[in-house]
């Protein structure tokens, strides 16, 4: 029951053949068990889990029941859970009870979710390994050595495990898509904008966005349909009608036109990968879709740009953290500075200083033009990239990562090899577009490898079809690491 | 470009993080790191592109002059560090 899917975990709640609260129950005693070795849950509140699944059951007694009603869900700790702690992976919130819901949260709710748990992440989200946070490191459920990618590791591997049906994550230059693709799962980064980011702790405003992780493109879709929609408490929500992200999974792909950045497949990508990515690109060419060759000439300014901006932006989103109002605060200090400097020395870790640093530099005076400005100048020329190639293709593929996933401490020192792991994500939220990351193979040491698919502007529900059909013809969404099949 | 030390100090200052000597001398060598890496950026010819800040280039959105929120005072001083009689704790400010 664990391999099982939304659709058919939905249909066995409405047929009574299982209850919420047993499903909840066989999933909180998964994470019991697996939880110990993976860490990819920083919070567990199994009373709540528990509640809310009675809850599900009594809406689907009365026949009230959404299409997700009953079915449990594991939330990135990102997102304010009313109620529960919510630290953001970070010594800074470590005692945070959130006092009210994000959007998503509300929307998972209503439509009878059952949250699990609070899954573990690099701290403020910045990471590529989930090595950053307070709470310590996620093993990857492939090889416990392994990292599961970054930042919403936990979320990642709640689902590779079967801890979680599915789960939520937040991307700002890939932390959706580059651990869907090192743990084996999908997982969809949506258009900026479609996803309300009201209650999720911001790192990068402008670049921010929540999207669904799970086993296959149809769970994403039938997820998107509850986490999408207009949300007037977050400014850069977009006003669009509702929705059907399922309306085109069982679209034929016959002359779908695949466009290949040759700068995707150009130095740097591991063999191993572009073998994989090539053959899930002949799979979709017997699928019916044909390949062009594109060009996004700029995306090798991606990485500059990003770790000008997020720093930029997280500079001041973090510089909420005072140790007034609420959070962490030093316990022994002097006058007002030295406790706003020891409060935020002692409760953010290494990275997030680091890029706090780099933000409030880059924003200093005499250096704004050089690099904020500069940095925003070609985030267009990035965008108008894409652009340029959507007119020549229908979709984007590429590989998800240059490499599978890398050791615990191989990259910790060098924080700019680790930035080099979301080289093919990051341009995709510099333009605001949606992205997905889909399982197309194992490497030598059996560590799973994610094909990348971008599409346009608000072509969500395409993608999701693009992914589908890909997945109906071949089985390594279906793998599964071997240790926790019991 | 490249930080010395001095500007390390300095914007620590700035962002209000306290750090050690030993501590800066680690954040120059990894913030130069990363510098090195965004000096790309500089060589790139970017006259007359308009800078972007939003994927849709999307305008705020106005809404009536209405009270919206209710006070919850209670609630969010009960996660302050440090609160009593509806205040917030902090030293001394003005002697």
């Amino acid at each position: 029951m664990i391999n099982y899917g939304l659709s058919r975990l939905s249909n066995m709640l409405a047929s009574k053949q299982i209850s919420s609260v047993e499903l909840t129950q066989l999933f909180l005693e998964r994470i019991q068990r697996y939880n110990p070795s993976t860490n990819a849950f920083i919070t567990l509140n199994e009373a709540a889990s528990l509640e809310a699944a009675a809850q599900a059951d009594a809406r689907l007694a009365v026949g009230d029941a959404a299409p997700l009603t009953g079915i449990p869900i594991a939330h990135k700790d990102i997102f304010c859970t009313e109620g529960w702690r919510t630290t953001c992976g970070s010594k800074m919130l470590e005692n945070f009870i959130a006092p009210y819901d994000a959007h998503i949260i509300t929307q998972c709710k209503q439509a009878g979710m059952v949250s699990l748990g609070k899954t573990n992440m690099d701290e403020f989200a910045m990471g590529s390994s989930n090595e950053t946070s307070y709470f310590g490191a996620v093993s990857n459920p492939w090889d416990l050595v392994a990292v599961p990618g970054g930042s919403s590791g936990g979320s990642a591997v709640a689902v590779a495990a079967r801890l979680a049906p599915a789960a939520t994550g937040s991307d700002t230059g890939g932390s959706i898509r580059q651990p869907a693709a090192l743990t084996g799962i999908t997982g969809l980064k949506p258009t900026y904008g479609v996803v309300s980011r009201y209650g999720m702790i911001a790192f990068a405003s402008s670049l921010d966005q929540a999207g669904p992780m799970a086993k296959s493109a149809e769970d994403c879709a039938l997820l998107m349909n509850v986490l999408a929609g207009f949300d007037a408490r977050d400014s850069t929500s977009l006003e669009r009608q509702t929705e059907d992200y399922t309306r085109l999974l069982d679209q034929p792909l016959a002359g779908l036109k695949i466009g290949l950045p040759q700068e995707f497949f150009a130095a740097g990508l591991s063999d191993e990968v572009a073998r994989s990515v090539e053959a899930a690109l002949d799979e979709y060419r017997k699928l019916g879709a044909q390949t062009v060759e594109i060009s996004l000439p700029n995306s090798s300014l991606s990485i500059p740009v990003y770790y000008v901006l997020a720093p930029a932006e997280a500079s001041t989103n973090l510089s909420r953290f005072d140790g007034v109002r609420y959070g962490y605060r030093a316990p022994d200090y002097g006058d007002l500075d030295d406790m706003y400097e020891k409060t935020r020395a002692q409760g953010f870790g290494a990275e997030v200083k680091r890029r706090i640093m780099i933000g409030t530099y880059v924003l200093s005076h005499g250096y704004y033009d050089a690099y904020y400005l500069q940095a925003q100048k070609i985030r267009r020329l990035i965008a108008q990239d894409f652009t340029r190639a959507f007119t020549q293709c229908d979709v984007i593929m590429g590989p998800t990562t240059p490499e599978t996933a890398f050791n615990r401490g191989e990259k910790t020192d060098d924080p700019v090899a680790m930035y080099l792991s979301d080289i093919y994500t990051i341009a995709v939220n510099l333009a605001g577009l949606p992205g997905m990351s889909i399982p197309c193979g194992l490497d030598h040491r059996n560590r799973p490898i994610g094909l990348q698919l971008i599409g346009n502007y608000f072509n969500e529900a395409h993608l999701l079809g693009v992914a589908h059909q890909f997945q109906q013809a071949t089985d390594w969404h279906e793998r599964m690491p071997d240790a926790f099949r019991g | 470009m490249s930080l010395n030390l001095q500007d390390v100090q300095r914007v620590a200052k700035l962002a209000r993080i306290a750090v050690s000597d030993d501590e800066a001398q680690a954040y120059q060598q990894q913030i130069n790191g990363i510098f090195a890496l965004v000096t790309a950026m500089q060589a790139v010819d970017t006259e007359g592109i308009a800078p972007m800040a939003h994927a849709q280039d999307v305008h705020q959105r106005l809404r009536e002059d209405l009270v919206t929120e209710y006070n919850q005072r209670t609630v969010f001083q009960a996660l302050a560090p440090q609160a009593a009689d509806g205040l917030y704790f902090v030293p001394q400010v003005i002697d």
